[in-house]
């Protein structure tokens, strides 16, 4: 199509500044904070000029050399940021594996079933989709205090899972409509139980649409700040909580640098998400278009 | 599929959902109609040389105790619903009785916190959803235009604003328009103006925040709008240009149409999205200028003094409001289930 169609320059050139204009917005702010978590705070919040930033002084003053990794260091080492990553990994991977299995169980009977309670088991996950995660953090808080489970990583996990849910169950119904119906019906035909049905015909040929869904199971549960802000105590806490305690302790000269040190090694693993399951990503944001 | 098959292969999913989703809305529900008890006095006995004098003082041990035994505290009924940080109406009547103007009873009703939150909450949703939308087509047209080996490039960079964490992603523009950080030295310098600083304004605050909406939603729309570019058929775009639609033409009566179920899409994920911000709102360190119904009820929640009632009255009313926003969706839904059976 692009090729049988004449432009007229002027909308060619409009088009691509549009587009170079969008990719400096959407690059510049991190690739401006990657370099500059490796300047001391006076560069980085330069109150005289801005092009401190760039040419390092008072890095070089402060340390000798023209970058410093001081920020990554006090992150790391001195507040001790390996172990809230420790934790967001135990929480992700957790949470990933466990509403995977559960939504794929869930989102298997939703398509196969075609009685009219799937339709309100979606709509009401549907609205629970749509509420503000930290509406229930304020129902979570008291009974958990009660049970003694308040600020365990098991609970965070479990609350996570629930939580993402209502999205999973959905995203793998529409994946599973797409299957055809003949492939486990004739399983059953063969004497198959619908459970072996599932899990000799199905679970094979599952994986896309599982690798898809996990992925922004995945970005729930490392981008969540309500549920593990709240129901994690300090020394569990994983990352994203951790940064924003490092903003409560930001008096202190250089300590801001420790959250733009911190910030960066956490979004280092979404960028590598992205250079590796780009497909992915777009594959699934438009599956729950598709299918309006 | 058998009812009882069902049942079974969706337990798991039900059971979290039910136990975390579905109870603790009726637990918040319960936390509503409660306040915390108010602190035990007691009237003590100051006996001096110069006779006795009564005193009144906090027994904190009785209070200790008395929260303890009940942490929901004492039954207030509606009573929390219509008090001054939430729906507010005696206070509401009282503003419109003493002001003067519209905009004044509007100024004196900002300072009710919930109809603060609740102003910024509207205007940010009802603000950037359209702008996602008509910002997301733009680009989305825009890399279709693009010689194939820049779009793949395009769409990575594109996604790092969606992907990245939304406190993130907000701290990493808050550092640049700080007004020590580069952008905002460079918006000195562009006004003339040393002082400016966009925290200390109310409106540029909200302005930075819409803007921050924009750039990490903004991506989403340009994904789903550029897929179904793809999808875009041929006949009628070529049919088009033979009756002489000019390209203009040619997307406003062709490709919009065509993309218009994805609008619908977007806009409902949008909504959703957009009417439970928060972390912005951390990030940016805009509570004193912007706060949002969801930071309300984590202000109420944090610090050693958690208000439980004043937070599940706020999360009551966020949630019907979602099903507000949510109804028509809900309604025509059911109309698209109900033609699809019969």
């Amino acid at each position: 199509m692009a090729a049988t169609q004449r432009r007229s320059p002027l909308l060619v050139t409009v088009s691509t500044v549009l587009v170079v204009l969008w990719v400096v917005v959407a690059a510049f702010p991190f690739v401006w904070t990657l370099w500059g978590s490796f300047k001391v705070q006076a560069d980085f919040f330069s109150l005289a000029d801005w092009r401190n930033a760039l040419r390092g002084t008072f890095t070089t003053i402060q340390t000798g050399g023209s970058f410093t990794a001081q920020g990554y260091h006090g992150a790391w080492v001195q507040e001790e940021f390996w172990r809230a990553a420790m934790n967001t990994m135990i929480v992700v991977v957790s949470v990933v594996v466990i509403s995977l299995t559960f939504g794929t169980l869930g989102g298997y009977a939703l398509a196969r079933s075609g009685f009219r309670y799937t339709f309100w088991l979606l709509m009401i996950a549907l609205v629970f989709r749509a509420m503000p995660h930290i509406t229930l953090v304020s129902g979570y808080l008291l009974p958990f205090f009660q049970w003694n489970v308040w600020g365990h990583l098991p609970t965070a996990i479990i609350v996570l899972v629930a939580i993402n849910q209502p999205f999973t169950l959905w995203m793998l119904h529409s994946f599973f409509l797409n299957i055809p119906k003949d492939l486990d019906e004739s399983a059953m035909v063969d004497g198959c139980t619908r459970f072996q049905a599932f899990r000799h015909v199905i679970v094979p040929v599952m994986w896309p649409g599982v690798i898809t869904t996990g992925l922004f199971s995945f970005l729930l549960a490392y981008n969540d700040f309500a549920v593990t802000a709240m129901l994690l105590s300090q020394q569990n806490h994983t990352m994203i909580p951790k940064i924003a305690s490092f903003l409560g302790s930001t008096q202190v000269e250089g300590n801001v640098m420790f959250a733009v040190a911190a910030v960066v090694s956490a979004t280092a693993p979404l960028f590598v998400l992205i250079l590796f399951f780009q497909r992915q990503i777009v594959s699934g944001l438009t599956a729950g278009a598709v299918k309006g | 599929m058998r009812h009882r098959t069902f049942f079974w292969f969706i337990a798991p999913s039900l059971a979290a959902m039910i136990l975390f989703i579905a109870l603790p809305v009726v637990s918040v529900f319960i936390q509503s109609l409660h306040v915390e008890h108010e602190q035990v006095l007691r009237t003590v006995e100051n006996c001096g040389p110069f006779g006795c004098s009564e005193e009144t003082v906090i027994d904190r041990a009785a209070t200790a105790e008395l929260r303890a035994a009940q942490p929901l505290g004492r039954f207030a009924g509606l009573s929390n619903y219509t008090d001054r940080n939430h729906l507010a109406f005696s206070e509401l009547a009282t503003m419109w009785e003493r002001s003067d103007s519209f905009a004044d009873f509007t100024r004196r009703a900002m300072t009710l916190p919930f109809w603060r939150a609740m102003a910024f909450t509207l205007t940010f949703t009802f603000v950037v959803t359209p702008l996602v939308l008509t910002l997301g087509l733009a680009i989305a047209l825009g890399v279709n235009a693009l010689p194939r080996v820049f779009r793949g490039p395009t769409i990575f960079v594109s996604l790092l604003p969606m992907i990245v964490t939304p406190l993130i992603g907000s701290l990493v523009l808050f550092w640049m328009v700080d007004s020590r950080g580069v952008l905002g030295a460079f918006l000195q310098t562009l006004t003339n103006n040393p002082d400016l600083s966009l925290r200390a304004s109310p409106t540029l605050t909200w302005i930075m925040l819409i803007v921050y909406g924009v750039w990490s939603s903004a991506p989403f729309a340009f994904i789903v709008f550029y897929a179904g570019l793809q999808t875009v058929p041929e006949e009628p775009l070529e049919a088009a240009m033979i009756d002489g639609a000019n390209r203009w033409q040619r997307v406003r009566y062709v490709v919009i149409p065509h993309l218009m179920p994805l609008a619908v899409f977007i806009t409902l994920m949008q909504l959703m999205d957009n009417f439970r911000v928060f972390e912005p709102i951390v990030g940016f360190q805009a509570q004193a200028s912007a706060t949002s119904l969801s930071y309300n009820i984590f202000n109420y929640l944090r610090g050693d003094a958690a208000q439980f009632g004043a937070a599940a009255t706020t999360s009551m009313l966020t949630i019907l409001g979602v099903v507000v926003l949510l109804t028509p969706v809900l309604i025509r839904t059911w109309r698209d289930f109900n033609r699809k059976r019969s």
